[in-house]
């Protein structure tokens, strides 16, 4: 058997669950739109046109699934290194939180060829420095990444919330004020039909993460130990890998690549940060991850597919309630962790309360 | 009435996407028979055993349990026929107690709650009957791997096994564990059991069985009675020519050229010195106790020992693995005490851990990334990994060691353990070295490979490598070997030229009794 034939198997067989489990939750839905006297095909035909089947539903479905390729990212970075990284929405606010507090920083004039950069990087260092701290308390003291990464969610949060409202805040609101500097165009600014959607350019960050992320995992010797750490610790060991030092530098770029996705709401839609902005994000990117096998590129089609239900929600609910999609995606990542081995050890190695709040959060959808 | 019997499996076929495990395999055993399955790695031994066990559906071929065609049954189905198989990698719990675990799945019940107390009673009497013994109320973490082998061997008689498949089962067991397993079989076929038992290791199938299938390339090519077979003979069925067995039989050793080579006077500078080494063991016990020996250039030193006196805690400490607690590691000039893993595999040190699963491959990888691990800095730029280059170690190293199936993409995992370990083999000896760490070199390796490892050691040694061995297969240290450390407690208790020893001479070393 020929190398590219072994290799088109392969690629079979990582996009099969996926595919498999879109039919499951297709047919689940078929019978929930049925059970409110509904015809599935019109239904799922209203589904579509909400979403791809004009300008303003594509610029939505981008918007969300930048900030879920992101997400995402962080979750399979982490991942390939044998972590269970459920501190992305914690990373994602601290993310939106770095671009913002950058972006008032920086005076006005700057020209946005400077100021995005300096706003982009400075969400990604803060949210890298949220990461690596239960990336480091893993690597020196063992200390299990999972209950570190949730409880942290908690602290990052409130410890946001307590610097707005006490010190950034506009008046009567939980945002800060609208910022100068380093935000990211809208796609409209460029193609006009996009007009009223809040896509923007962060989308290409995103897209150049992947593309990076794929990279780094697959084609570099820190990427090659990586993996190495996260299949096998003690062959890595022996392979002249420090495994504590992976450990801690998957979570910092676990962080940054979450806090990058800040960047897409802050900087990219509002203009400002809020309060709760993340909005579950963090958690669906768990599931994006283990949809898209923990595949930079299956990330990305996986968040296009989550983006796609969310907003395709909003599409139906004048005839079924938008918590169909909820449930379709619940049906999605439920079929997938069930057939594919990787993600039940994934699941296994991380504690029970995990799964429990995976569950609960993940099927909330992107807040925008 | 002529009985039908036990096991008929006969044209059965077997492929796992581009890999054929079996083709036109068969095999027939009798009810009361111990049968010896043998082969190559990668004959298709177990995978034919696992399709007899249901847990492969074979993709052609029929098999018949005491006459009845169970072709493509499934693992329950095939536990309640009483086929229960005993596998190379156990399945316990080991935070389970043995009885808890024997009883896993078929519990007994008082009410809603196991009743413990009547398995421990239940496994206690069958431990007494079948002649196994171990401590139904111990945890499966504080048993020996021989230990855990016969609670796998419970497991299965509990189930009511009448058909036994054991998938070399005396690759994890010291010498006297081996003596009682065979006892244990021998109850079992007194009393209408039959076995089938997978081996590489010749001398076991002479001891113990009645006849011999021999697979090759995933078929059966024959099929003899044992009585009156040599070993020889059943090598070359196995490998389709001669071999030259230096391993014979445990009297027969040392044909050969082993101690043809003496290492050249004792004035050259040692390859490796280790001076009042202290390591710990994992529990924190003393586990190298201020040891001290040279390695000469060109030459081949055996640790003779009963598995758990310190050996494996010195070769990691030789590698970098585990922390110093006191003395000097020197490899040529350099002083490697304090150097990282990569530092010294830089600096000449060659590894092959005893244990390739864990530690010497990561089995998701693809033989061409497993051929670069813990060299992957030679094979990177500031571009990312050289993937031309890597593809070209893996062609010619795939070559060179006859690894098979020659894909280079396949993960390690689909390989069979003898080819498996030629990864291993191939990264460590493939390459610039000056010091070799051969731990358990032919572990679970069959007589072919065995035989190609055992040449690649000898001509490492003759080109002047130092190598330190560490085999639990004593004739193997006394084959190879240019002199020979018994490791007891921590400690050589004697060093001797390989000339002077024998197994009867090394065997109260080794247990202490001569210490």
């Amino acid at each position: 058997m020929s190398t590219t034939a072994l290799k088109s198997t392969r690629v079979w067989e990582a996009v099969l669950p996926a595919v498999v489990a879109l039919g499951l939750a297709a047919v689940l839905g078929d019978l929930l739109i049925l059970s409110f006297g509904e015809s599935p095909a019109a239904v799922w035909t209203l589904l579509v046109k909400g979403t791809w089947g004009n300008a303003y539903g594509i610029g939505q479905v981008l918007y969300k699934a930048t900030t879920l390729t992101c997400t995402g990212l962080a979750f399979a970075m982490a991942g390939r290194a044998g972590l269970f990284n459920v501190g992305a929405e914690g990373q994602l606010a601290a993310g939106g939180f770095g671009a913002a507090v950058m972006g008032l920083l920086l005076p006005s004039a700057l020209p946005a060829v400077l100021a995005i950069p300096l706003c982009v990087v400075s969400a990604m260092m803060v949210g890298a420095a949220v990461g690596a701290l239960p990336g480091a308390l893993r690597a020196k003291f063992g200390a299990s990444e999972v209950i570190v990464t949730i409880m942290l969610n908690f602290i990052v949060l409130a410890l946001l919330n307590w610097i707005v409202s006490a010190k950034l805040h506009l008046p009567e609101t939980l945002r800060t004020p609208d910022i100068a500097a380093g935000n990211v165009p809208r796609l409209a600014d460029t193609f006009a039909m996009f007009r009223g959607s809040a896509a923007n350019f962060t989308l290409l960050f995103a897209v150049a993460a992947a593309v990076a992320g794929w990279w780094y995992l697959f084609r570099t010797r820190s990427g090659y130990e990586l993996r190495a750490v996260g299949l096998q610790p003690e062959a890595a060991e022996y392979g002249g890998v420090k495994v504590p030092r992976v450990l801690f530098v998957s979570m910092a770029i676990s962080g940054a690549l979450a806090g990058l996705g800040g960047v897409n709401f802050v900087l990219g839609y509002k203009g400002y940060y809020e309060e709760g902005f993340a909005g579950g994000a963090g958690f669906l990117g768990i599931a994006v991850a283990l949809v898209g096998r923990n595949h930079p590129f299956g990330i990305l089609a996986a968040a296009l597919l989550f983006a796609t239900l969310s907003q395709g929600g909003l599409a139906v609910n004048a005839v079924v309630p938008k918590q169909l999609t909820d449930i379709l995606t619940a049906a999605v990542i439920l079929s997938v962790a069930t057939a594919v081995p990787e993600v039940q050890q994934q699941i296994r190695a991380a504690a029970a309360s995990v799964t429990a709040s995976l569950a609960r959060k993940s099927t909330q959808g992107v807040g925008a | 009435m002529t009985s039908a019997p036990a096991i008929r499996m006969a044209g059965v076929v077997k492929t796992f996407g581009a890999v054929v495990a079996n083709r036109d395999a068969s095999l027939e055993v009798q009810r009361g028979e111990i049968h010896a399955l043998v082969g190559e790695n990668g004959a298709g031994k177990s995978t034919l055993m696992r399709v007899l066990a249901g847990l492969y559906a074979p993709d052609g071929g029929v098999i018949e349990v005491n006459g009845r065609d169970v072709t493509g049954w499934k693992t329950t189905e095939a536990i309640t026929a009483g086929v229960g198989m005993v596998h190379q990698h156990f399945m316990l719990v080991p935070t389970l107690t043995v009885a808890e675990n024997v009883v896993l799945g078929t519990e007994p019940t008082k009410g809603l709650t196991i009743d413990l107390h009547r398995a421990v009673m239940e496994v206690e009497s069958l431990c007494k009957k079948c002649g196994l013994h171990v401590d139904p109320r111990a945890k499966i973490a504080d048993l020996s791997v021989g230990e855990a082998q016969r609670v796998e061997i419970l497991k299965a008689l509990y189930r009511g096994a009448k058909v036994l498949i054991l998938d070399e089962p005396t690759a994890v067991l010291s010498p006297p564990e081996v003596q009682e397993l065979w006892g244990v079989l021998r109850t079992l076929r007194a009393d209408g059991g039959t076995v089938v038992l997978i081996t590489h290791k010749l001398d076991e199938v002479i001891a113990v069985s009645d006849n011999i299938t021999v697979m090759r390339a995933g078929a059966t090519v024959s099929r003899f009675p044992t009585q009156g077979i040599t070993p020889r003979e059943i090598a070359r069925a196995m490998v389709g020519r001669d071999v030259n067995l230096h391993l014979d039989a445990m009297g027969a050793v040392r044909e050969g050229s082993a101690h043809s080579h003496e290492s050249s006077g004792g004035v050259s500078a040692p390859a490796l010195r280790i001076t009042n080494l202290r390591v710990l063991s994992d529990r924190g016990t003393v586990a190298v106790n201020d040891l001290s020996f040279d390695i000469r250039p060109g030459e081949i030193v055996g640790i003779a020992g009963v598995e758990g006196n310190g050996q494996t805690e010195l070769l990691e400490a030789i590698a970098g693995l585990r922390a110093v607690r006191g003395g000097h590691i020197q490899l040529g000039p350099h002083d490697f005490t304090a150097l990282s893993v990569r530092e010294r595999a830089d600096r000449g040190l060659s590894h092959i851990p005893e244990d390739r699963h864990r530690r010497g491959l990561v089995l998701d990888y693809s033989i061409a990334d497993n051929l670069i691990l813990g060299r992957q800095h030679h094979f990177a730029s500031r571009g990312g990994l050289d993937l031309d280059r890597i593809a070209a170690n893996a062609t010619e190293q795939v070559k060179r060691f006859d690894i098979r199936p020659p894909i280079a993409d396949l993960p390690a995992r689909a390989l069979s353990g003898g080819n498996q370990q030629k990864i291993v083999i191939a990264r460590e000896m493939g390459r610039e070295f000056s010091v070799l760490l051969a731990a358990q070199p032919t572990r679970g390796v069959d007589v072919g490979a065995i035989e190609f490892i055992h040449e690649q050691l000898r001509a490492a040694r003759d080109a002047g490598k130092g190598i330190l061995l560490v085999s639990a297969d004593l004739p193997e240290v006394l084959a190879l070997s240019d002199r020979i450390a018994v490791m007891y407690g921590g400690r050589f208790v004697t060093v001797l030229p390989a000339a002077e020893c024998t197994a009867e001479l090394l065997g109260p070393y080794m247990t202490g009794a001569a210490a």
